[in-house]
């Protein structure tokens, strides 16, 4: 039980992989302008995310180690999760138009997420065995929601600040991410 | 041959990829902290870029619309297994350095949108100069930004001591939120030159 409250307290703040791992920073910066889009985007991206671990995890054993073909790792991991993806759309178009219509243009955007593929490479990379590449899996996607919903927060309110001109638009959003990875660092410590 | 060196000039001013498109964000920020990994990520893209651009390019009146997507991954992420153990073969110290951002080449946001945006569209000889422009382009921004965080936070440019003994880096510099920073105040600069030369 520990460990699994390490593990996420790992992942969610103290290795937060946006702001500590680079990670996801292109929709990072693409879907913070509002709050509601944030927190369609967050939710999309741990529902693939884990999903997409749990079927990397089980082809890396399955198939890639057992017949050593490791080497084809990278190809296989991005054909399964741009699958998954394709899949889960269809899925959902078909059963809950709703939620179909709520998530939008991001699922087919998450493919290309340098989240998913990263948690599922880093999983296996790590050892990892199911439940821990699990958990994993939940508290990193977990860790890049809260960030993007924080980070959402802060940017409505400087849609209303003056800016200097030069400084608009990405480039103060940058600025602001540091500002932020600034805050999460303070978070070292709480995991040895 | 003016086209040619138009595309070719492109990526490196005019629509470079990191301060213009702002694309392929991660990369740029984790690999940054040396100036020497910038220019290894840097190659490695741009191989991966040209490659992928010349076969897409080569093969765009082959590709069913329908799996477009899928088929660039494909190609993409065969290139990347290549340059993962070229450099996993020969370029060992690199390879550690650049950890799980030789794979995650796949998804650079660059690549698959020049797929999408240019080798889609245009024929081999211009795709191929497009990869080429933007190949450096990116390595350019790369190594502007690496050589800044190296200096500013460790004193040394390509490992060598430059500013003295006397120096207290700047750690803020090499640690994440300097790297967002750093980043962000440089293209709050280009912006900057940008409307002045416009």
């Amino acid at each position: 039980m520990q460990k699994i409250l390490l593990m996420i307290i790992s992942t969610v703040l103290v290795n937060n992989f946006v702001v500590a791992k680079f990670l996801g920073i292109c929709p990072f910066l693409g879907v913070s302008r509002k709050t509601e889009t944030a927190v369609g985007m967050g939710l999309s991206v741990i529902f693939v995310v884990t999903l997409s671990t749990v079927l990397t995890w089980l082809v890396q054993v399955l198939i890639l180690d057992r017949f050593n073909i490791q080497y084809m790792q990278t190809i296989v991991f991005i054909l399964v999760i741009a699958g998954l993806v394709q899949f889960v759309e269809m899925v959902l178009q078909k059963t809950s138009p709703g939620l179909h219509q709520a998530l939008g243009i991001y699922l087919p955007l998450i493919t290309t997420n340098c989240v998913v593929l990263g948690v599922a490479v880093l999983a296996v990379q790590n050892g990892y065995s199911f439940m821990e590449a699990l958990i994993y899996s939940l508290g990193a996607s977990a860790g890049f929601a809260l960030a993007l919903v924080l980070f959402a927060g802060i940017r409505e309110r400087l849609a209303l600040a003056e800016i200097p001109k030069s400084l608009e638009g990405t480039a103060i959003a940058l600025v602001t991410t540091g500002l932020l990875a600034l805050a999460f660092m303070g978070f070292t410590g709480l995991v040895k | 041959m003016n086209t040619l060196i138009r595309d070719l000039v492109n990526g490196i001013w005019k629509e470079n990829p990191i301060f213009r498109i702002v694309l392929g964000m991660c990369s740029t920020l984790a690999i940054t902290t040396e100036a020497k990994n910038a220019i290894g990520m840097g190659t490695a893209v741009t191989f991966v870029l040209v490659c992928s651009n010349i076969l897409i390019s080569a093969l765009r009146k082959v590709i069913p619309d329908k799996v477009r997507l899928a088929c660039y991954i494909v190609i993409v992420a065969t290139f990347v297994t290549i340059v993962d153990l070229v450099m996993a073969g020969f370029f060992f110290q690199l390879h550690k350095a650049m950890g799980i951002f030789i794979p995650l080449i796949v998804v650079n946001c660059i690549i698959l949108g020049r797929a999408e945006a240019f080798a889609n569209k245009n024929p081999v000889l211009n795709s191929m100069m497009d990869g080429i422009g933007m190949g450096i382009g990116y390595t350019l921004a790369l190594l502007t930004v690496g050589s800044i965080r190296e200096l500013l936070g460790n004193g040394s440019l390509f490992g060598l001591p430059l500013l003295g003994s006397r120096y207290i880096p700047f750690l803020l510099a090499i640690l994440p939120p300097g790297a967002f920073i750093v980043l962000g105040l440089l293209l709050g600069l280009m912006n900057k030159v940008n409307q002045r030369l416009a």
